[in-house]
Parts: C-alpha cells; sequence; structure tokens
C-alpha cells in the first residue's frame, strides 16, 4: 500500500472488511456476504458524506444482489462530471474482481476494455487477489474507480474527449 | 451466368455463319474465346460439398479425408475415423480460438462448441481466419459461417453470451453436460474443453465449470506482448488447476498519478498466435486419438525460440473447493489405478518374451520408485536454520481471523441493510 495517498489509505481503513468468502451461487453464505457488502457499502458513503467527498450512488438492481448500478462523479476545473456506473458480480466472485463498467466513455479512452470495463489490472487488481476475501464492493469502487476517474477524467476533459453537459451555456456552477 | 453466356454464344455462331465473308472469321473467333474463358470462370465460382457419411482412405483428389486417414497407414494413429464421434468446447473465438476452431474442422472433429460475445472488428484483421467483409457480425455468426463451408460434416453449437455472468455461466455449464450428441458417452457431454480466452476472470470461469463437472481441459494463452505463450493441460484432481498457483501476484501500490495510459491495448501478432493455437489442437489430436505424449506444460519463448516443458501437482490447500473435492477422489482411486498399471505392464511382458537386460546382479542395484504418493512432503519442516525468517504467513491465516460478532447477528436483516444503502442514497450530500 506504499505509494497510496495518505487519505485514501486512512479512508480505506476504515471501510468494514468483509469475512464470509462465498459466491452468488454460495446460497445462503452469498446472503451472508451480501449483508457484509451492504454494512460496508454504508460505511463507505456515510464516511464520504461527512468528509464531504460524496462521489457515487450504486444499488442492486436485483433481488440476488448481482448486477448493481448507479452513478458516480468527478470535479475537475470546478465543474461535475457525471456517469452511469454497473457492474455484473461474476460467478468467481471474490475470487475475482468485480469488472467495473462506465458505458458512456466506451470508446472514448484506451484505459477501457469493450463495453466501457474500465482498466483495473495494474492498481487494483492485485490488491483485490492479495486480500480475498476480505475486499468487498466498497474497496473495488475506493481503490478501483476512484483513483481511474482521478486520472482519467482531467485527460479526457482537457482533450476535449468528454465536455461538461451545460458546456454550452458557459455554465459556472458546480 | 454459365446459361446466358451460353446463349451469347449460340448467337455468335449463327451470325457468323450468316456473314460469308473469311475475313471476319478471325474477328468472330476472338470473341468466342473471350466468351468461352468466361464460362470457364462462371464454372469455378463457389462450390460446396456435401456431406460425407464415412470417412474413406481412398486416395483420391475429391476425398476430404484421404490425407488425414493416412495417418493410420502411416502407423501414427490406430483408429483416425473416432476422431467423428469427439465433441470439443472452445472458449473464446479470438485470435487462438479461431484458428483452433478452423484446425478441428478440417480435421473433421465430430462436434464443435464455440463460445463468445465478441464481434468482428477491423482490428483483428492482424490475425487469421476472420475476413474484412464479417466485420460487424458476431465472432461464433462469422466462425459458424466459414466453417461450415470447410466442412460441412462438423456439427456446430454457437452460444454468443458472456460466460463469467450468473446466467451465462448457467447456460455455459448446461450446454456442458448436453449429451444429445453422443449419448453413451461417460461423464460430461463433451471431450475435451479448449480455454483460448483473453483474460483472468474467463479463466477462473472455465477452471470452475471443469473442477465442478470433473472436465479434462486445456488452457492457452499469449502474453500482452505477443512473443510468447503457453499451453496447459488440466485434469482436475490429477494436475494443478488454473487457481492452484495464482499468477504471481505484485502489489506494487501505483500512485494513481503513475497510472500508465497505454497498456490496456494488447499487442498481437498472427504468427505467435498460430503457433500457440497450432500446439493447443496438436495435443487436443494426440489426447483424443491416443497417440504420442501428451504435454501437460509447453511453454513458447519466440525471441530465444526455448519451449520450456513441466508437470503441475495439484495444491493441497487450493482456494477452490471443487478442486480440492477432485483432488481427494483422485487419491482415493489410486489402487485401482495402480491395479490398472499393472494388468497393463503384465499384459505387456506377457506379449513380449522378455529376458533380463543383465544376467548378474554384483552390485544389488535396485530401481526404486520416487513418484509414491506421500513422500513428497517429507522435506518441509518448520524449523529453521538460525538467522533465517519465513516471509509469508503461514496458509491459513485469514481463517483464523476473530469472526467479528457482527457477522453472527441474527438480527440482521438484507432488507433492512438495502433500506439503509438506499436511505444515505436518496439524501442530498
Amino acid at each position: 500500500m506504499e505509494g497510496w495517498d495518505p487519505t485514501t489509505k486512512s479512508t480505506l481503513t476504515q471501510i468494514p472488511l468483509l469475512t464470509t468468502k462465498a459466491g452468488p451461487r454460495d446460497g445462503a453464505a452469498w446472503t451472508q456476504r451480501l449483508k457484509e457488502e451492504y454494512k460496508a457499502l454504508i460505511a463507505y458513503t456515510s464516511m464520504n458524506k461527512s468528509n464531504d467527498n460524496d462521489w457515487f450512488r450504486i444499488s442492486a438492481a436485483n433481488p440476488e444482489g448481482t448486477r448493481w448500478t448507479g452513478k458516480c462523479w468527478y470535479v475537475h476545473n470546478l465543474l461535475k462530471y457525471e456517469f452511469d456506473l454497473q457492474f455484473d458480480i461474476p460467478v468467481t466472485y471474490p475470487a475475482t474482481a468485480p469488472e467495473l463498467e462506465l458505458p458512456q466513455l466506451d470508446g472514448k479512452t484506451h484505459k477501457m476494455y469493450r463495453g466501457g470495463k474500465i482498466c483495473l489490472t495494474v492498481h487494483f487488481k492485485p490488491l483485490w487477489a492479495k486480500n480475498c476475501p476480505r475486499f468487498g464492493i466498497a474497496h473495488a469502487l475506493c481503490l478501483g474507480l476512484a483513483p481511474w476517474l482521478a486520472a482519467e477524467i482531467p485527460i479526457l476533459v482537457d482533450s476535449g474527449m468528454i465536455k461538461h453537459k451545460d458546456d454550452a451555456a458557459s455554465s459556472s456552477e458546480v | 451466368m454459365e446459361t446466358e453466356l451460353k446463349e451469347i454464344l449460340n448467337d455468335l455462331k449463327s451470325l457468323q455463319n450468316s456473314f460469308s465473308d473469311p475475313s471476319l472469321h478471325s474477328q468472330f473467333d476472338k470473341i468466342r474465346c473471350r466468351i468461352e474463358s468466361l464460362v470457364s470462370l462462371a464454372k469455378s465460382g463457389p462450390m460446396h460439398r456435401s456431406k460425407v457419411k464415412d470417412m474413406s482412405a481412398e486416395v483420391v483428389d475429391s476425398n476430404p479425408y484421404s490425407r488425414l486417414m493416412a495417418l493410420q497407414r502411416m502407423g501414427i494413429v490406430e483408429n483416425y475415423e473416432r476422431i467423428r464421434q469427439f465433441s470439443v468446447a472452445v472458449v473464446g473465438i479470438g485470435g487462438v480460438g479461431s484458428v483452433a476452431a478452423e484446425m478441428l474442422t478440417r480435421c473433421g472433429i465430430g462436434r464443435l462448441l464455440l463460445y463468445d460475445y465478441d464481434k468482428v472488428e477491423l482490428a483483428n484483421m492482424n490475425r487469421l481466419f476472420f475476413r474484412p467483409e464479417q466485420v460487424g457480425m458476431t465472432k461464433t455468426e462469422a466462425a459458424v459461417q466459414t466453417l461450415s463451408d470447410i466442412n460441412p460434416d462438423v456439427v456446430f453449437e454457437s452460444y454468443t453470451m458472456n460466460i463469467t455472468t450468473i446466467q451465462g455461466f448457467e447456460t455455459f455449464m448446461s450446454s456442458l453436460q448436453n449429451k444429445s450428441f453422443n449419448p453413451n458417452k461417460e461423464g460430461s457431454g463433451v471431450d475435451l474443453v479448449l480455454s483460448c480466452v483473453d483474460n483472468y476472470e474467463a479463466r477462473m470461469v472455465v477452471n470452475q465449470a471443469c473442477n465442478e463437472l470433473n472436465q479434462t481441459w486445456m488452457e492457452s494463452g499469449v502474453s500482452e506482448n505477443a512473443v510468447s505463450g503457453h499451453i496447459q493441460l488440466l485434469v482436475p484432481g490429477e494436475t494443478a488447476c488454473f487457481a492452484c498457483a495464482p499468477p504471481l501476484v505484485v502489489a506494487s501500490g501505483v500512485d494513481e498519478r503513475t497510472l500508465k495510459r497505454e497498456g490496456v491495448c494488447a499487442a498481437s501478432l498472427p504468427t505467435t498466435m498460430g503457433v500457440v493455437a497450432g500446439l493447443l489442437v496438436q495435443n487436443t489430436l494426440k489426447y483424443l486419438l491416443k497417440f504420442g505424449q501428451v504435454t501437460s506444460y509447453l511453454g513458447y519463448n519466440a525471441l530465444k525460440d526455448y519451449f520450456p516443458t513441466m508437470e503441475m501437482k495439484p495444491n493441497p490447500q487450493c482456494s477452490n473447493s471443487a478442486c480440492l473435492k477432485r483432488q481427494e477422489e483422485f487419491i482415493l482411486a489410486k489402487p485401482a489405478r495402480d491395479a490398472a498399471a499393472r494388468t497393463k505392464i503384465e499384459a505387456e511382458a506377457l506379449s513380449s518374451t522378455e529376458s533380463p537386460v543383465h544376467a548378474d546382479n554384483e552390485w544389488n542395484i535396485s530401481v526404486v520408485d520416487d513418484s509414491e504418493f506421500g513422500v513428497t512432503n517429507t522435506g518441509s519442516s518448520d524449523v529453521l536454520p538460525e538467522g533465517l525468517a519465513h516471509e509469508l504467513p503461514s496458509a491459513d491465516g485469514y481463517e483464523n481471523l476473530p469472526a467479528s460478532e457482527e457477522t453472527s447477528n441474527p438480527l440482521d436483516d438484507l432488507d433492512d441493510l438495502r433500506k439503509q444503502l438506499e436511505t444515505l442514497n436518496a439524501e442530498k450530500s
């Protein structure tokens, strides 16, 4: 973890770790895991809100909790850029991490696989593998998606690949 | 088109006959020659061969299997025609999978199951098999189109879906179990699964399915820099599964500001992919038709032309529970395996009246079997010499974590937790 900025590190230590090693095909154990996922997400979301660093919304799109949809956003030069966020829980979860998708950015950056799956190979997958089964969805957002947005959005905005929704009206709202 | 050209030719003849001037004849002949060459061109257009009932060894130009059946005459394969009973599943129809599927099709495999969810793109044209006019089609659809033209005897099944999703995985499992092609087959409905996918997640899914079904499979891969590759045979319980030896995990603690911007787009070469597909299908043929030695791992380093081989035993602490179950079954079946091996050796000894290589044994030299089970762990000991320390934690570390009292709280309700998150989501920050 050396090399991560102190804020990310201290945030990470406050997200509850998970204990149940179970995937969506494991019946009752998966329900238990799902509860732990919710607790971690609730803790992370409320922490972000109290630190004035709210940056995503995510909720299960089906009762089994195998598909998740929501939004994430990033503020660059005082403008807020918001994107749809979605992912499936893979059948081999938690041995393999969920593949986070930002479908609106598909084809706009090289740091992405087909379908808008963001590239997590270098900065996140090793951490996930090392911390299986203690990391969950909240950790994937904190250590996978957040750094990706921080690295990619400024470049995408500066290069003109993405435009702010109020761009035409030269708005200054945050 | 052919008939129309012939009509023109007839018209030309009657026209020629109506002119008596011989000076025009050479002109007419020229035109007739050109039309005749067009007729032969029209004849040689796309030809579709019909299905063949039995593979024949007859050496004629029109027999699609004569060169394959010759393997029997050469003493390489005992019964080549058995290949028509076999089903092979190819997962991932990319640079390796499509070529492997074509090779198996040309070899006359009985049934091919093809899995992929991608579409053909122009960026795929540096590899073999797909053609520019197929851009936009799904890879499975384009593959079946080409392959069924090449060999209509093969039964094709295509599955356009992502096997890493729950739904995709269920379809994947049931397609492997379907025995309608060969109802008398033991075990699953396929003889071999070939993994030709390009990512870790999908390999783990194939591994999971094959461990659960006790299905032998082969894994293949080409490195991101396109200059090395490998193939590997995985027999659940007997050899290492894909989760037994996880890829080297290096948590380098990358700073987000230094994230590489290139690197997602992997390099690829038709040569390396073709070589790996060739190695994979060669091993498949050896495994199915029982000739030569089936390799358990074969690497290919293109820069140095180095082909390492090795064998990997399963990991008794593998994180995959289905793998552990298969390992247990394999150990339990050892006596039966030994007995079978013994009778085989005895049968061979009977058929060849063998005399001892050496009549006397002055020094009492005897050969000891060192591959016995259970002796592999003798070397390891927890006691280390002074000054050395174990760097890695003991394997079962996380199991001993004190279970948090929260997890066992029966008052936790999933719906409650869901509502809590929704409330948080609805609040303005």
